[in-house]
């Protein structure tokens, strides 16, 4: 625990070693919660000269998969892409019945707001990228909302710190002032526990991509 | 040295890369090709924001129509986010100047889709400053033990061989005692800036076994020691084949200068202290990805 901030009210914050731990803490009751679904799975990414530093790296989940998309919807925007785009590549592309949108998670941690930030990107089974269109018609009426009114400091897209391509994010700007409304007022003088923290963060954040999180999660254990 | 100089920030605000931009041979459609631009790109500017000043060059060679220019060197696309100032430090080792960039365009391409791109990092600052916390972007580029000549640096054809890191350093303040960049660099990249001495490998350990609470070492740590690391050498204003070496802004400065002076004066308008590294360790041990 921080020896500045606990003394003081406690930020909302996390330090690198606690969101380590409670990277772990994760994994292991997602697992316990549900062994069917896809697993969280931490990729330390180590840095040159601090190969110390344990926060280095992302916890991902890949391969879910998203069945809100209908037929109706992949139809049209077929038609819309087929103006759009130049690229013969995404012309050839079979839209169509079999229009499963897929998402890969990851989760990184922020070393300058020292909280966890969501990576994400969709993609067909074919492995067609989504475009932010398609993306849009998956995300829960709420989060449209936060996109439209604050397009710079809700949903954007960011190279991924580690696999340095464009994927789509959720800025961290808030995050320490609603985690600690998330912990009440509890939380004021005691930080909570580390190992509580990115399953309350996910809680959140999951509904916020609509992300759906086993209600098992939170139960206690 | 005095906590804010009008005179570096002055060097700072106006200091700028000349460019020599040539329009990318496969865009070419007229004979003989179009003469190069030449501009000046403002170290703490960014390349997207010159298509505007280049395009009266090559306009009558290119088809009209909406289009996204891109950029490279050596091959390399050069990332619109990072200011241009980083992107001549770091990839032109030795500073080519002018420096030799390549513009090609996408014709009818959707300029939005790069430009939605956030550049949200600003935000990054206010949190982490309030909090005495100083956001840095790593910019670690490994040109190999055997380097004798920075203009032989192995030419960079991925960013997968740079290592750019968002990180923060945590201020202290106490007594009259300062904060150095070496210490700095300290906490950032302990392998790589720790001393060979024995003793500063102890104390390096001490504050490791501090982090074990805290993200970045302990005030109290940093207090005894930093009247010995005031007193070391510094390996960064001299030019050694062996040593590390250290950019911002151009500069190639002396790592016992305080680090405060550093980030208030060298600091980016994005409140991030952008600074380039390069590495002189064997490719083994520093695989940069």
């Amino acid at each position: 625990m921080q020896s500045e901030t606990s003394a003081r009210q406690w930020d909302g914050t996390l330090s690198p070693n606690d969101f380590n731990s409670s990277v772990a803490a994760l994994c292991e009751r997602w697992k316990e919660v549900n062994d069917s679904l896809p697993q969280w799975l931490w990729v330390p990414f180590p840095v040159v000269g601090d190969s110390s530093c344990n926060a280095a790296g992302y916890l991902t989940m890949e391969n879910v998969y998203h069945q809100n998309a209908s037929e109706e919807v992949s139809h049209e925007e077929s038609i819309l892409g087929d103006e759009e785009l130049s690229d013969d590549a995404t012309l050839v592309q079979s839209c169509g019945k079999d229009d499963m949108h897929v998402y890969d998670y990851h989760i990184v941690y922020s070393f300058n707001f020292r909280v966890p930030v969501l990576y994400f990107r969709g993609y067909r089974l074919d492995g067609c990228p989504l475009k932010l269109e398609d993306i849009e018609k998956d995300l829960p009426a709420y989060s449209l909302k936060g996109l439209r009114e604050s397009k710079w400091t809700f949903m954007t897209q960011e190279d991924h710190p580690y696999l340095r391509r464009p994927w789509y994010t959720l800025h961290p700007c808030g995050t320490s002032d609603w985690m600690k409304v998330l912990f009440g007022s509890n939380a004021a003088n005691n930080q909570p526990r580390p190992l509580h923290y990115l399953s309350a963060w996910l809680s959140v954040v999951g509904q916020a991509v609509g992300l759906r999180i086993p209600l098992g999660l939170y139960k206690s254990q | 040295m005095e906590v804010f100089s009008e005179e570096a920030a002055k060097y700072v605000w106006g200091g700028a890369i000349p460019l020599q931009i040539r329009l990318h041979e496969s865009e070419v459609t007229t004979l003989p090709p179009p003469p190069p631009a030449l501009v000046l790109g403002s170290r703490i500017g960014y390349l997207p924001l010159l298509v505007p000043l280049i395009k009266p060059y090559f306009s009558s060679t290119l088809p009209p129509g909406e289009d996204t220019v891109w950029f490279d060197y050596n091959g390399l696309p050069l990332k619109w986010y990072v200011p241009i100032g980083v992107l001549f430090d770091l990839l032109s080792a030795e500073p080519e100047r002018p420096w030799n960039l390549t513009a090609a365009y996408v014709i009818n391409g959707n300029c939005k889709n790069i430009m939605n791109m956030a550049q949200a990092d600003q935000f990054d600052l206010w949190q982490s400053l309030v909090k005495g916390r100083i956001p840095v972007r790593l910019y670690i580029r490994n040109v190999g033990e055997s380097l004798e000549d920075l203009e032989d640096a192995p030419i960079i054809d991925s960013w997968d061989r740079i290592s750019y890191i968002n990180r923060a350093v945590e201020i202290h303040k106490e007594g009259g005692n300062y904060m150095t960049l070496k210490h700095a660099m300290r906490t950032l990249l302990p392998e790589i800036f720790g001393d060979e001495d024995p003793d500063n490998r102890y104390e390096l350990r001490e504050e490791g076994s501090h982090e074990a609470g805290s993200s970045f070492g302990d005030p109290e740590t940093i207090s005894m020691t930093r009247n010995d690391l005031v007193e070391e050498t510094s390996f960064g204003s001299q030019r050694s084949s062996e040593a590390n070496l250290i950019r911002i802004q151009g500069i190639e400065p002396d790592l016992n200068i305080p680090f405060s002076w550093v980030v208030n004066n060298l600091k980016n308008p994005d409140y991030f202290l952008h600074l380039c590294v390069f590495l002189r360790t064997s490719s083994c041990q520093a695989k940069a990805t």
